[in-house]
């Protein structure tokens, strides 16, 4: 603890949740709201139930179907992944069971987790959120505590409202400048992850700062927070500001009339003190990223998309030029290969990464009155009901549908592969989501991650390209 | 669960950075609603010639003889990482490894090991690699040996000591069930449970005003 008494936004979220401290170096935190899904939540309940343990309170505890259920126009409870449907309805019949708000299967607010939380007002400012996902980071944009836990810890915050956890060290990625045209949270968040490896989090709880950030709208925000672990971090988040609450204004279970206005109150306090120090300190200036794409299978291989495919003889130290090494083999890729010369056999727009309708609109912008290249199968996947009845609204999934993508109903669908769909084996996917691990989205599947704008223009052009080089190429045949 | 005191095994070096639990256990293994089932679909990717298939890959570590009941793994840095999914663990000790070696760990599967009773054991590159050499020359008789107690890692002349946290190192030596420690402390939450809710009532507000009947 710093002697001026000053402290981070991270270190008042923490103290301000807990209960104890426990005599062995962990504190006992306070959790405000679990989020569970059908693929491990269901597992969870089911567990604590049989170890006789009952839910705290209920009432805390929302649950979503996203990770297993189809994402075809007018599905049911059947699903592409073998067994998928016992998952959906052994959550249903826990959720019951215990009494626990489910959006369920055709419920007009389903949605991905991570899209839904703080769409539907759960997740605010000040509060702590735990979800058996790792992605549950994404949600720290709104200055909330969220982060990931395995299933034994869903049970045990289930039955304690609490969790015991070590506290994580304090970092903070300070992001000043302007971006460039075009360029969005996905690109910066890509670059930071290059630069600092993949593990350069770990054991740190990052706290996003500086212009940049203040400039990133609230659904960006969440971007960038998302992919923290891909960086190891705990988790990720950012001071909230008057976006955040224009963004939760009027959210279902958002705090209404004096509640929201003692919330403000308070929200407004939530930002790390002038003099707090951190035990790490990271600074980018915003006007030196530009469109990235990975090439390997780590989230850290990033190319500029103008560069080239490097060499693994290029990478300093051997452990990275041996998962070089092996990326270049699984992607099937020749070192020194100009990116835009990657030709694609997908691209996918969705995940809890980029499937916010400003990520659909900045795809759409791309796409409108063009058509997606021969051969290509292109997919967009908005990450919750919501999203998907505001886009059409717009008219969006015309300008998809007639640009030739598939336009789906929400979840996470081929972010993952389950078993279930899939691209297929030796597919070269250009995806808006946040993994390009070894087989992410199917065996042998290749990865290639991207903000939605690129993926659109690649989808148009056959081949990986940022938007502006779609432009380009098409003002050369014009 | 089990407590965890002292272990010795053969250990299967696999040491490459950043295995990810998507490798660990491919999420198409997952297949039932339960935590059981799951040490076929271990290392599946590389463990068995094709997706989903069960033929096995002769040259991946766990298939060769030399390392036939192997219950120790020795790997990288950043063990663990990406996804969540506790089944990765759960795949593990129903494979029966007992313990991961590793010179860092995902945050997420580090504490899911513990609640699990596997042991994760961090050290650095050099003993790694130190440890790893030894096991090669002879998997079978040059077992790896693990103290808990004394926080020591043993291979034939090699000795290397490690640290736990004292609270995970507690829960394992003792194999506790951490929901019922914690709920001793249940006055304690409760406790902070009501000053909370008069500090921060918006914090409540928004679900306990639909349901019928606040709490106490
Ligand atoms: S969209 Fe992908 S990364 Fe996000 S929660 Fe779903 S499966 Fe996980």
């Amino acid at each position: 603890m710093a002697i001026t008494g000053a402290t981070t936004l991270f270190d008042k979220l923490w103290s301000e949740h807990t209960v104890c401290e426990l005599d062995n170096g962990e504190a006992l935190l306070y959790v405000d709201r679990v989020f569970l899904h059908e693929r491990t939540g269901s597992i969870a309940l089911q567990s604590l139930h049989t170890a006789g343990y009952a839910v705290r309170d209920a009432r805390k505890v929302f649950c979503t179907m996203d990770h297993i259920v189809d994402t075809f126009p007018g599905r049911g409870d059947q699903t592409l992944m073998p067994s998928g449907t016992d998952f959906i309805v052994a959550t249903r019949k826990e959720t019951r069971a215990a009494d626990i708000r489910l959006f369920d299967v055709d419920d007009p607010d389903q949605g991905i987790v991570h899209v839904i939380s703080p769409e539907q007002g759960l997740v605010l400012p000040g509060l702590t959120l735990v979800c058996p996902d790792s992605h549950t980071c994404t949600q720290g944009a709104i200055g909330a505590l969220a982060w990931g836990i395995g299933s034994s810890e869903a049970e045990h915050a289930l039955a304690t409202g609490t969790l015991r956890v070590r506290k994580p060290k304090n970092m903070r990625i300070v992001i000043d400048g302007a971006l460039r045209e075009g360029v969005t949270a996905k690109d910066l968040v890509l670059h930071i992850i290059a630069q600092f490896g993949t593990d350069g989090g770990a054991g740190y709880a990052v706290e996003f700062a500086g212009s940049a950030v203040r400039d990133l709208d609230v659904e960006a925000r969440f971007t960038l927070c998302n992919m923290a672990v891909e960086f190891s971090a705990f988790t990720a988040v950012i001071a909230p500001d008057e976006k955040v609450e224009a963004y939760l204004s009027g959210r279902d279970f958002a705090p209404k009339g004096e509640h929201w206005r003692d919330a403000i109150a308070y929200w407004r306090g939530l930002r790390s003190d002038g003099t707090a120090t951190f035990d790490r300190e990271l600074f980018i200036d915003a006007g030196n990223v530009g469109p990235a794409v990975t090439w390997g299978t780590s989230p850290e291989q990033v190319a500029d998309i103008r560069g080239h495919v490097p060499s693994p003889e290029s990478f300093a130290e051997s452990h990275r030029r041996e998962s070089a090494q092996r990326a270049l083999e699984y992607q099937g890729l020749q070192p020194g290969k100009p990116v835009s010369d990657i030709s694609i056999d997908a691209a996918f727009i969705g995940s809890c990464t980029n499937s916010r309708l400003s990520d659909l609109r900045a795809a759409a912008l791309v796409v409108k009155g063009r058509y997606i290249a021969p051969g290509v199968r292109g997919v967009v996947v908005p990450g919750s009901r919501r999203v998907k009845r505001a886009a059409e609204r717009e008219g969006l999934d015309r300008v998809f549908m007639d640009a030739g993508f598939e336009w789906r109903d929400s979840g996470c669908s081929m972010c993952f592969y389950a078993g279930g769909e899939t691209f297929g084996e030796f597919k070269r996917v250009i995806s808006t989501t946040n993994r390009n691990f070894e087989g992410r989205q199917g065996p042998n599947t290749r990865t290639h991650l991207a903000s939605p704008a690129t993926v659109a223009a690649s989808a148009v052009a056959g081949s990986i390209s940022s938007a502006e080089m779609l432009a380009e190429r098409e003002s050369l045949i014009a | 669960m089990n407590p965890f005191i002292t272990h010795t095994g053969i250990a299967a070096p696999l040491l490459r950075r950043n295995i990810d639990t998507d490798a660990i256990i491919p999420s198409r293994e997952m297949k039932r609603v339960s935590k059981s089932g799951l040490g076929e679909g271990l290392f599946a990717g590389w463990r068995y010639t094709l997706p989903g298939g069960r033929e096995r890959n002769p040259s991946f570590v766990l298939n060769r003889p030399e390392y036939q009941g192997a219950s120790i793994v020795l790997a990288g840095d950043n063990f663990g990482c990406g996804s969540s999914r506790e089944h990765a663990v759960w795949a593990l000790a129903e494979f029966g490894i007992r313990a991961v070696i590793a010179s860092g760990f995902g945050a997420i599967f580090h504490t899911n090991c513990i609640r699990n009773g596997v042991l994760p054991v961090c050290l650095g590159e050099d003993d790694i690699n130190a440890l790893a050499l030894r096991v090669q020359r002879d998997p079978q008789s040059n077992l790896v040996e693990i103290d808990l107690q004394k926080s020591l890692v043993r291979c034939a002349d090699l000795e290397c000591s490690f640290v736990l946290e004292e609270g995970a190192r507690y829960m394992l030596l003792n194999g506790l069930d951490p929901i019922a420690l914690t709920l001793q402390q249940n006055e304690l939450i409760d406790k902070y449970e009501r000053v909370r809710r008069n500090k921060h009532a918006w914090a409540f507000a928004p679900f306990e005003d639909r349901v019928e009947g606040a709490l106490p």
